[in-house]
């Protein structure tokens, strides 16, 4: 599902990633862990094409749309309401019976009650909340989440456990400080220096 | 309605529903152009030509343009939303297009107003005069969002945006003034035209590139 050869990434004189090999098959669960500035996100953005590497190879076996990227920033928009903010990406994403499923993640993520209100009301861990959502709204293959469990609370943390439980037949790779929140699960672990 | 239509009719209703809730842009977008009529009017002698007084209608309407653009992309560089997007199994040109229209939008709201009163301090409206504006909006909104989308990446954005967007405004001001004042105005509305298709089909053409690294 993800090669990669020899892959680095520079941003001017500053190398990010040197040299990286890695291989994730299809279904894989991948943990990657590292000091801050080792390059997680950066390796995560390459593999969802966000970024082009410096040099190297890297083999994304994926249809286009059909990522899931959990970022640091929960990439909604804080004037619309949460239901708002998915039906947007239901309709970018063509899922089909949108608004079902928009509120069926609403509903699973705890953010039913909150559909009304603006992303811009909420606290940190409902803003990661409704993020999750986005990111499994359209049932990616592709999984890459940025430190999943910021900002959530025990119950959130339970629920996005569950959530990959439910997904284990999608390839993931997880960024983390805290891998032992998930090492049950991961079939392999990527550490950074 | 589906495939492309629907993404830039979902995008475009986006921008428009952030606008109505956050009005961020369109008062700073009225208020502009409404005072820079109201200085130009006491600014100009009574003897100014035409072409001097809608000259200075241009310039204003250029202006409130680039004000609406440079907040054009603000959501999405704020909270890094265009990664959201560029995600998405939609066409990217579906982005810039949506966004056009927003600011097409943004900016006939500001001409309902600045129209008016434009005719109220100088002189009456005429029929090439609209139909000028109207064409220079497309023209305006296709290659700003453009534009405004390359320097919303750069940290200079607020410099770079106007060193961008003004050497390629001056021909919509020469067709825009010459449709208004010229015995012949179809040949300058001809101009615009082709202006709004050049740097409409431009703009939609290379707006991938300017999204992805």
């Amino acid at each position: 599902m993800i090669t990669a050869h020899k892959l680095s990434k520079r941003f001017g004189d500053k190398r990010v990633l040197e040299g990286l090999e890695l291989e994730v098959p299809r279904g894989g669960f991948v943990l990657v862990t590292g000091p801050n500035g080792s390059g997680k996100t950066t390796l995560l953005r390459l593999c969802a094409g966000l970024a082009a590497p410096t040099s190297g190879e890297l083999d994304v076996d994926v249809e286009r749309g059909r990522v899931g990227f959990l970022a640091h920033e929960p990439l909604v928009y804080r004037e619309l309401t949460a239901l708002e903010n998915l039906d947007l990406y239901g309709r970018l994403y063509r899922i089909p019976e949108r608004r079902e499923r928009c509120g069926a993640m609403l509903e699973r993520f705890g953010l039913w009650s909150a559909r009304n209100e603006r992303a811009g009301t909420f606290s940190r861990g409902m803003l990661q909340r409704l993020a999750l959502c986005r990111t499994f709204l359209h049932e990616p293959d592709l999984l890459l989440l940025d430190e999943p469990f910021d900002g959530l609370d025990e119950a959130g943390a339970e629920l996005l456990h569950q959530e990959l439980v439910q997904r284990s037949g999608a390839t993931s790779l997880v960024a983390t400080h805290d891998p032992e929140a998930l090492a049950a699960g991961a079939t392999a672990r990527l550490a950074l220096a | 309605m589906t495939g492309y239509a629907a993404d830039v009719v979902a995008l475009a209703r986006k921008d428009l529903l952030l606008e109505l809730r956050s009005r961020d842009t369109l008062p700073a977008m009225l208020l502009f152009v409404v005072s820079a009529l109201t200085v130009f009017h006491f600014a100009l002698p009574a003897e100014a030509s035409t072409r001097a007084e809608t000259g200075l209608l241009w310039i204003a309407i250029v202006f409130t343009a680039l004000l609406g653009l440079t907040r054009a992309f603000a959501p999405e560089r704020e909270d890094g939303l265009l990664d959201g997007l560029v995600l998405a199994p939609c066409d990217r040109s579906a982005i810039w297009f949506g966004k056009t229209i927003g600011v097409v939008a943004f900016l006939a709201l500001a001409e309902v107003v600045a129209l008016p009163a434009f005719a109220l301090f100088f002189h009456p409206l005429s029929w090439e005069l609209v139909a000028a504006v109207a064409l220079a909006d497309v023209g305006i909104a296709s290659i700003g969002t453009l534009l405004a989308a390359i320097a919303a990446a750069s940290r200079a954005r607020e410099l770079l945006l106007p060193l961008l967007f003004l050497p390629l405004a001056i021909p919509v001001v020469i067709g825009g003034v010459g449709a208004s004042v010229a015995e012949d105005p179809a040949s300058f509305l001809g101009f615009l035209a082709l202006y709004d298709a050049v740097f409409a089909i431009l703009s939609w053409a290379s707006f991938e590139y300017v999204v992805t690294e």
